[in-house]
């Protein structure tokens, strides 16, 4: 049976396109590679070439034809040895279907579950008990341990950034892991955020366990793509064989008058990517058992710290075996008339403005949502459905904010429950000015928090 | 600019580089052979790709390697088994040279159950965690650094590995390849940095896009040694390739190895290439063909005879064709699919 040339396809859109010329008669012999014909399309004209050997036998569609389906057979090639009569009884033909059905799997026992496929739901997750001894430490303090409790356990963890050794972390944060790790796995980088982003994806991809320490989140920016395109999406592009265990960390969102290129939350940008976790914590404990989680963690973690937090003294548990669930929401502070969600430094302030309200005869619920991706909505709607109020803290930009995810959550799940619009407090729609007093603008602070909630409690 | 488009260099024009690369006197019938049978395999693998993509069966970006197979070839023929490699999207050819099995590589091709991604990454971002193949990437250069931190990760492991990590002309530009070459050699990472020059950044060619185009020259900043090797000849890629190994395994750090090579297609399946001419493309094709040039030392030297060569183009033949029927009958993959592998062990 001769060979059939069919009409191709020359672009992803392509369905027709014009014969412009042949370039081989009937008789020719052909090698592969050899150019058999011109095809316009819609864009250019390209050259379609031989793949199999042969004699030319037919032409079907002679050259100038126009509007030519895709995989309409074009010519027929004779092979090695076969007589012309093979020819006999091929006229122009019309157009395969070479594409379907593709076959698809009749055993599996998922298509039989569902037809359409279905995001799976978040797992339960419970608080650690814990009842051991307490200490009292700073959050960098907290946050030191996390990492050389975790390089003990594991000798693929090690730590890579911008002056995290002997210089012992820009914030100190990396104090003592020099002295204790070896300049091995304690590793002073060069300022080249892209690069050191990349190499330890690439290092992660080789069976390692990279901590990258930005020295703050918004040179990550420098990074992004390796972030995105190579942590988070490998996986998935891989068909489950790259997993890509790092954590990113390092101080996120304003710090103190370093002005709008140093001041900036990366919380809503990061937890809009499906491969990674975004964890923002706030109080020491949060700190140590997130960290080590995120150390554990088999998947991409940005671990988003707050620079204003460092010196802050908590009581943290004093053992190595305190791990945080990622994913996990904390109830800071029960109450009936009104949720308030936070993460980071602003847990602190609507903690704040929770007791400005206690003193208005208003009972505040203060979720501190520790996890932005994946995010806790069910304590989040479990709250709402008590309180029938919510208000959400940041102190990033108000478009398409963790606010606005969490506005659009409660309109899906809770809309019921409401008894007044939800509100954001968010940072101002503005690049963070370097005047003091325009600063202070800026941000969320207990009294706008606390105005807030008295106003969805109509008090 | 009223100027004409300079004329592309082509391996024969260029001039000898200043570290010349020796061939060595001994090669066996066997291992001639070897590199015939792999890059065939190459060529005709690539070119039953085109000719799915033109039916419909494979989609979006396809970019075949058709012309280059000399320079995977003649490096992978000295892979250690601990040894990684990473490349762009030009990366089939590399994949079947890590000894994947071109039926896993077709049926992604196709974006069937039965690819090595399991339909969920094409043609440009494949892997085999088995094989020590780390893709197949997207983004131009972004697999620079990513093979710098495997090389990382040998040095770590102290594994005596090596990462062989690809790019071509066009991605030479980019920051991260240089934020990468200062890290390898500050750390003396054992990494073969191999630029696959073939001419063309997409349609703008090398005098359009860089100002040096000495590539073997961009590592001279950071101290890394490069030499410019003729691509289109397996046997000088490969002694290239182990001079180069002799200094990466030797723990000195990072090499430089500019193939000078040319691909015969387009950037991708939709390119009508229209920035070179029917000439300089049938020129190359006719004098420098890496798989003609092989099989004629092959005659010359009586390595085989013409009746074992035809049996290879046989054997080959059934190969590519058994991958595309596998490729065309493997499943598409389930809906249940759509949210797997997302994150591990979710």
């Amino acid at each position: 049976m001769p060979i059939q040339i069919l009409m191709p396809a020359l672009s992803p859109t392509m369905t027709e396109g014009n014969l412009a010329s042949w370039t081989v008669k009937e008789g020719d012999s052909v090698r592969s590679g050899d150019v058999l014909c011109e095809i316009e399309t819609d864009k250019a004209t390209m050259e379609v070439e031989a793949v199999e050997e042969g004699i030319m036998g037919r032409i079907l569609v002679s050259s100038g034809t126009e509007n030519v389906a895709v995989n309409t057979v074009i010519a027929l090639i004779l092979e090695d040895g076969e007589e012309a009569s093979a020819l006999d009884g091929f006229e122009v033909a019309e157009p395969v279907d070479t594409t379907s059905p593709a076959p698809i799997a009749t055993d599996s026992p998922a298509m039989a579950a569902h037809a359409d496929p279905v995001a799976p739901t978040a797992p339960e997750l419970l608080e650690p008990e814990y009842s051991g001894p307490m200490i009292s430490q700073t959050v960098r303090e907290s946050l030191r341990d996390a990492m050389a409790e975790e390089m003990r356990r594991d000798t693929n963890v090690f730590l890579l950034g911008e002056e995290v050794a002997q210089y012992q972390g820009a914030y100190k944060v990396s104090q003592g892991l020099l002295d204790e790790f070896g300049s091995d796995r304690v590793i002073d980088s060069p300022i080249t955020e892209y690069g050191f982003t990349g190499l330890s994806v690439g290092a992660a991809f080789g069976g390692l366990r990279p901590i990258v320490e930005f020295m703050t989140f918004n040179f990550s920016m420098q990074a992004i793509d390796h972030v995105v395109s190579s942590a988070a999406k490998t996986l998935y592009m891989s068909g489950g064989q790259m997993g890509c265990p790092i954590v990113f960390r390092g101080p996120n969102g304003p710090a103190s008058r370093v002005g709008a290129q140093h001041s900036q939350c990366f919380a809503a940008w990061y937890s809009q990517v499906p491969g990674l976790k975004v964890v923002a914590p706030w109080s020491g404990a949060d700190c140590k058992g997130l960290l080590k989680a995120a150390i554990r963690d088999p998947n991409p973690v940005i671990f988003l710290e707050n620079e204003l937090l460092y010196g802050t003294t908590f009581d943290v548990p004093e053992s190595d075996d305190f791990v945080l669930p990622i994913g996990k929401a904390k109830i800071e502070r029960a109450g009936t008339d009104v949720t308030i969600t936070a993460f980071s430094r602003m847990v602190g302030m609507a903690l704040d403005a929770a007791e400005l309200l206690a003193a208005d005869g208003i009972s505040a619920e203060v979720i501190n949502l520790r996890s932005i991706r994946p995010m806790d909505t069910a304590t989040i709607v479990a709250s709402v459905q008590k309180t029938n109020r919510i208000i959400s803290v940041e102190e990033g930009w108000p478009q398409s904010g963790v606010g606005a995810e969490i506005t659009a959550v409660i309109m899906e799940q809770a809309f019921d429950d409401l008894d007044a619009p939800v509100v954001r407090i968010t940072g101002e729609d503005v690049p963070m000015p370097y005047a003091a007093n325009l600063e202070a603008l800026v941000l969320p602070t207990a009294e706008k928090i606390a105005a807030a909630a008295k106003s969805v409690c109509y008090a | 600019m009223a100027k004409a488009t300079p004329t592309p260099r082509t391996p024969a024009k260029t001039k000898t580089p200043k570290r010349k690369i020796a061939r060595k006197p001994v090669t066996s019938a066997e291992e001639l052979l070897s590199y015939y049978r792999q890059m065939l395999l190459i060529r005709r693998f690539e070119e039953k790709a085109g000719q799915l993509y033109g039916m419909g069966l494979i989609g979006g970006f396809c970019h075949l390697y058709i012309g280059q197979e000399a320079v995977v070839a003649g490096v992978q023929g000295n892979a250690q088994p601990q040894d990684s490699v990473i490349t762009s999207y030009r990366d089939h050819g590399h994949m079947l040279s890590c000894d994947m099995d071109p039926k896993g590589v077709m049926a992604e091709l196709t974006g069937r159950e039965g690819g090595y991604s399991r339909g969920k990454g094409g043609s440009m971002h494949m892997f085999s965690k088995e094989k020590k193949f780390y893709g197949g990437h997207g983004i131009v250069g972004g697999q620079v650094p990513l093979g710098t931190g495997l090389a990382f990760a040998h040095k770590y492991n102290k594994d005596n590995g090596v990462c062989y990590t690809y790019f071509g002309d066009g991605s030479v530009n980019q920051g991260q390849v240089y934020e990468s070459f200062n890290m390898a050699q500050l750390w003396s990472l054992p990494v073969l940095y191999i630029i696959e020059n073939n001419k063309y950044g997409m349609g703008t060619s090398l005098e359009r896009h860089s100002s040096n185009i000495e590539l073997y020259q961009r590592g001279a900043a950071h101290g890394i040694p490069g030499v410019q090797v003729d691509g289109m000849d397996v046997l000088a890629v490969r002694d290239a390739t182990a001079k180069a190994l002799e200094h990466v395994r030797g723990g000195k750090g990072p090499y430089i190895l500019e193939m000078l090579t040319y691909r015969y297609r387009g950037h991708s399946m939709s390119d009508p290439a229209k920035y070179r001419s029917k000439d300089e493309v049938s020129k190359v094709r006719s004098e420098q063909d890496p798989i003609d040039n092989l099989r004629e030392l092959i005659m010359k030297t009586k390595a085989a005879d013409e009746a074992t060569l035809k049996e290879i183009d046989r054997e080959i033949k059934v190969i590519v064709t058994e991958a595309a029927e596998f490729a065309k009958a493997s499943p598409v993959p389930d809906p249940s699919e759509l949210y797997t592998d997302i994150l591990v062990g979710e």
